[in-house]
């Protein structure tokens, strides 16, 4: 075979060099096979669909759980099962469908939708992807198995301590709470990077910012809020396994803790989910309602500023789940406030769509209906949401069945229904094949129904005094009735699953369907039935929000390879890389192959929260070993490899770069993104420190002993050592100066590794005992939190290092040292913080 | 005077917008809010109490209105320059500045209306019960 041209010389007209592309483009996407090497794919489209029917099963299994609870409350007294089970039973029942469903279940539709939706090959990172997936494998089997131990959490999904922190009074279930999904919050920010950064960068050429499909902005907004969200939570973890593990006080009010800081940690992060798993179904409804309209959805600006708004406003809700804690009532205004304002923008939302309908010729389909009918139950749950946001109110209902109906309208409306329904929508996307229509509707209406029966009454039995979370009630409360009617509603609801199942199940059997079914307008639609791996074929070049409707010949164009990137000349996997807010395009980045090494990674990683779970603290060592070996691998094979060539030719006359660094570049982003997230999680540790002293009248203690001024002035300065030495070095190497360039770096690994030693240094030499009190337990975990950033900042600085001595960085590829160089100015900050306050503050508060 | 306020417009609608100037009024609201939040914590756990309508709380409210209105304005003017044809959702550069313009307004209206939200408490409560 002659090496192909480049993609400018040829002639798309020509069926023979369309079919050679073709062939290469196969060849290069192939999925790999094997009974084992099937599960090394990395590709968007597969990962994806494990994702989704993984998340799904996990949903089932959790709505089993649930089905056992009604079963129990079916009539008062009964014993079906023990109290204690009963609290296991609710406690994992309302962890999987928010931690190992709603959540996730967003991320994997996305991993499958994103890359269709932009026209790309696939997104940026398709090894992280895989990573993420295997991290949820791993740790919600770990989680949801428990149950069959009879070692499952029952502390409630919020997990409130101290009931909770008290070895004696809670098992092995609540570390297999917080080792288990903090494991999983790891995976949920790691793919939140990668659809972040696929937004930002990978959308195709003329998609500019005001062109983007509504979806990938709900994308970009949720991925967004997990990674502010989930940091506080797991900091929290941190903290509460700190104390479980080894005594450390901080939510024990016998030793200066305070179980109320666990409430705020949760709670920063448990509100803002609960709009995680609701944007997402708002996103799918903007995808499908323009469809059976048949029109251009009205009010795009609106919907922007609907989404960014919740996002933003939803972060100022957290203390109205505290309401009854006693907190200042000024401050419970506050965020009474928020959540009052928070409806306007999910109004807005609604509203948007109900005129785009109006405006529109209405399509009356199986999806459509979902969508409507779920808007219906969630808009009850918002109504009485609102109700619970006046906190009088809320302190009659806390805590009853009132908040259950709530909540479960709230969720089963805004997201599991839609979820249905975009199920409805998608899966001839996804198989080539429509479901039953019929079936589709039956399904509906009894989950419709079950849903009312099952949870209307709740808000009765509530106002009426049912507590929740008891696992039985007494007759003379004269509540049978109404519990009788929630169970059968449950069932009823469960029956509309299993349709929704069966019809899942029957597809197989089905023939392929007709390309866009619904005919819809946006880019994803451009999936064929009998589909290829390599995502599409070739890449547009967009010009309208709906370009399937409204750009001439458009899927011929895209199918005969007259886009951008028609071809695989060089046998590598490819998508385009493009400017974020006009997507111009910049880079043709070469994506990852499959590859163990994410599964690894993952089992690694894994490792090291089971071990711990069980006290194996040198068996979780060397898990953590592993996963820094598998980690390194993985980078240095995988990531910033210098190209054979520095551009390539993209067809149409257009040439761009194969590598990219700095600020342009996807790998840059990932760092920086990252580093965000890792900085929220470590100011919910600050912000610790500083609850505990507005708590105190005298925090520090008076009598506290260290950590002294001297050792932490002494960190912070080899912390801005270090840091100046890797800017200075970026700059020097840019300009060719790679000897000076390398001892910057060997001088930055020493001034680092200094760091953390003076920054332990403090604590340890004053002889502060973390099991006494809160105030050297705080202080020691900033301590270790901020040495322990140094090691990893001493491995990146070494790592660019080599990656300098082996060639595999020059001052023109030098994307190692720009990405470490963000690292260094987050380590750098993170000193400054956590130094001033431990060695500083404590001279200033005195 | 009417020169000057020309003059002052294109200058306005030569200023760059990005996804950053985008989340610049709720940024401000989040900063308010969280502003509001500690001044309320700390009044009440070091000092006590809180003087009913302390100057401090005024003049960050004020501040926090003035960067949103700022914003805001900035944001309808560049919102409403000459555009391409209705319904101004093409992929040109002056649609895509509209576009984010509007949506920067939209957010501004929001934050303002969430910054009295979070104000108002503070002209009804008195202390720190
Ligand atoms: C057929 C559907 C469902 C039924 C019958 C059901 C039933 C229940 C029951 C009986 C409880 C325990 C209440 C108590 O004892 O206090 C509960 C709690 C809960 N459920 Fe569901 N549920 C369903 C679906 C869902 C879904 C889809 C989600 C989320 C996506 C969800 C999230 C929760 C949460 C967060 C809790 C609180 C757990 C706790 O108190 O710690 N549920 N549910
Ligand atoms: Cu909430």
């Amino acid at each position: 075979m002659t090496a192909p041209a480049a993609a400018d010389h040829l002639d798309q007209n020509d069926p023979a060099i369309r079919a050679a592309q073709e062939a290469r483009l196969r060849e290069v996407w192939k999925p790999p096979s094997g009974w084992f090497f099937r599960w090394t794919d990395v590709n968007n489209n597969r990962v994806g669909v494990w994702y989704t029917l993984t998340a799904f099963a996990f949903m089932l299994f959790a709505g089993v759980l649930a089905l056992v609870m009604r079963a129990q409350l079916a009539v008062p007294e009964n014993d079906l099962v023990s109290a204690n089970t009963f609290n296991q039973l609710f406690t994992l029942h309302g962890s999987m469908m928010m931690f190992l469903f709603a959540v996730p279940m967003f991320e994997a539709v996305s991993i499958i939708l994103l890359p269709q939706l932009l026209g790309a090959r696939d997104l940026p990172f398709p090894r992280l992807s895989a990573f993420g997936y295997w991290s949820f494998l791993i740790g919600g089997v770990f989680v949801g198995g428990s149950i069959f131990f009879n070692a499952a959490p029952d502390g409630g999904w919020f997990m409130y301590p101290p009931l909770t922190t008290r070895t004696d009074l809670s098992g092995l279930g609540a570390d297999i709470w917080m080792l288990g999904l903090s494991f999983i919050e790891v995976s949920s920010v790691a793919a939140a990077v990668e659809l972040i950064v696929g937004v930002l960068k990978c959308r195709p050429p003329g998609m500019r910012l005001n062109l983007m499909p509504l979806y990938a902005w709900y994308i970009l907004v949720v991925a967004v809020m997990i990674l502010f969200a989930f940091p506080p939570l797991i900091a929290g973890d941190v903290l509460f396994e700190m104390e479980r593990l080894l005594g450390w006080p901080f939510f024990d009010a016998a030793r200066g803790g305070d179980p109320l800081l666990w409430q705020h940690l949760f709670w920063i992060f448990g509100h803002p989910e609960v709009y995680i798993v609701f944007l997402p179904s708002i996103a799918l409804f903007a995808m499908l309602i323009p469809t059976f309209a048949q029109r251009h959805l009205l009010g795009y600006p609106w919907i922007v500023l609907a989404a960014v708004g919740t996002a933003f406003l939803s972060f100022g809700l957290w203390v109205h789940h505290m309401f009854a804690t006693g907190l200042p009532k000024i401050s419970l205004a506050f965020f009474s406030a928020a959540s009052e304002a928070v409806a306007i923008p999910t109004g807005i939302q609604i509203f948007v769509f109900i005129a785009t309908l109006w405006a529109g010729r209405v399509v009356w389909s199986t999806p459509l209906l979902y969508a409507v009918g779920s808007l219906a139950i969630f808009t009850i749950g918002g109504l009485t949401g609102v109700m619970v946001a006046v906190a009088p109110f809320d302190w009659q209902a806390h805590d009853t069945y009132f908040i259950v109906a709530h909540l479960h309208y709230v969720l089963i409306g805004g997201t599991l229904l839609p979820l249905f329904g975009g199920l409805y929508y998608y899966w001839p996307l996804v198989t080539g094949k429509k479901l039953s229509d019929r079936i589709g509707r039956i399904a509906f209406w009894v989950m419709f129904a079950g849903a009312n029966l099952a949870f209307f009454p709740m808000h009765l039995s509530g106002l009426a005094g049912m507590p929740r979370r008891v696992f039985t009630y007494p007759a003379e409360l004269g509540l049978g009735g109404l519990n009788m009617a929630s169970t059968i509603g449950a069932y009823l609801f469960a029956g509309g699953v299993l349709l929704v199942v069966i019809d899942l199940a029957l597809s197989p059997a089905r023939p392929k369907g007709p390309r866009n079914p619904w005919n819809a307008g946006t880019l994803e639609w451009l999936a064929h039935p009998e589909d290829e791996s390599w995502g599409i074929r070739s890449v547009p070049l967009i010009e309208s929000r709906y370009p399937i409707w409204d750009q001439k010949d458009f899927v011929a164009k895209v199918d005969e390879g007259r886009f951008f990137l028609p071809d695989a000349e060089e046998g590598r996997r490819e998508t385009i890389v493009t400017s974020v807010l006009d997507a111009r395009p910049i880079q043709v980045a070469r994506l990852g192959t499959p590859s163990v090494i994410p599964m690894l990674t993952a089992i690694a990683l894994g490792s090291v929260f089971i071990l711990t779970t069980y006290h194996l603290y040198w068996l979780a060592l060397a898990g953590g070993v592993a996963t820094l070996a598998c980690v390194l691998t993985w980078l240095w094979t995988g990531t910033a490899e210098i190209p054979e060539k520095p551009c390539k030719a993209i067809g149409r006359g257009l040439t761009v770069p194969l590598y990219l660094s700095g600020p342009s570049a996807s790998g840059w982003w990932a760092m920086f993104i990252t580093m965000l997230a890792d900085a929220t999680a470590f100011s919910g540790l600050v912000f610790g420190y500083y609850f505990y002293w507005t708590i105190h009248p005298d925090f520090p203690p008076p009598d506290a002993a260290g950590p002294g001024v001297f050792w932490p002035v002494a960190a912070i300065g080899l912390t801005v050592a270090s840091w100046g030495a890797t800017v200075v070095a970026r700059e020097v190497h840019a300009r060719g100066g790679v000897a000076v360039a390398r001892a910057l770096l060997r001088f930055g690994v020493m001034a680092t590794l200094a760091s953390l030693a003076a920054g332990l240094a403090g604590p340890w030499t004053t002889g502060l005992d973390p099991n006494s009190h809160v105030y050297p337990a705080i202080v020691w975990v900033l301590a270790i939190w901020t040495a322990a950033h140094a090691g990893i900042g001493a491995i990146c600085q070494s790592y660019t290092l080599a990656r300098s001595l082996a060639g595999r960085m020059t001052p023109e590829y030098d994307a190692d040292l720009r990405n470490i160089t963000v690292y260094m100015h987050f380590l750098a900050l993170t000193a400054l913080v956590a130094y001033c306050t431990i060695g500083l503050f404590p001279e200033v508060a005195s | 005077m009417r020169r000057w306020r020309q003059r002052a417009h294109r200058k306005v609608r030569g200023l760059s917008v990005t996804l950053w100037t985008l989340i610049v009024p709720p940024t401000t609201w989040a900063g308010h809010f969280l502003f509001s939040y500690l001044w309320a914590a700390l009044m009440c756990a070091k000092v006590g109490e809180f003087a009913r309508f302390p100057t401090l709380f005024a003049v960050g409210t004020v501040v926090a209105l003035v960067i949103i209105l700022a914003a805001g304005r900035i944001a309808q003017i560049q919102a409403h320059m000459e555009g391409d044809a209705a319904p101004h959702d093409s992929g040109t550069e002056i649609d895509r500045l509209r576009f984010l313009a509007m949506a920067t307004l939209l957010l501004a209206g929001l934050s303002f209306i969430g910054v009295i939200f979070t104000a108002l408490p503070v002209l009804f409560l008195t202390d720190c019960r």
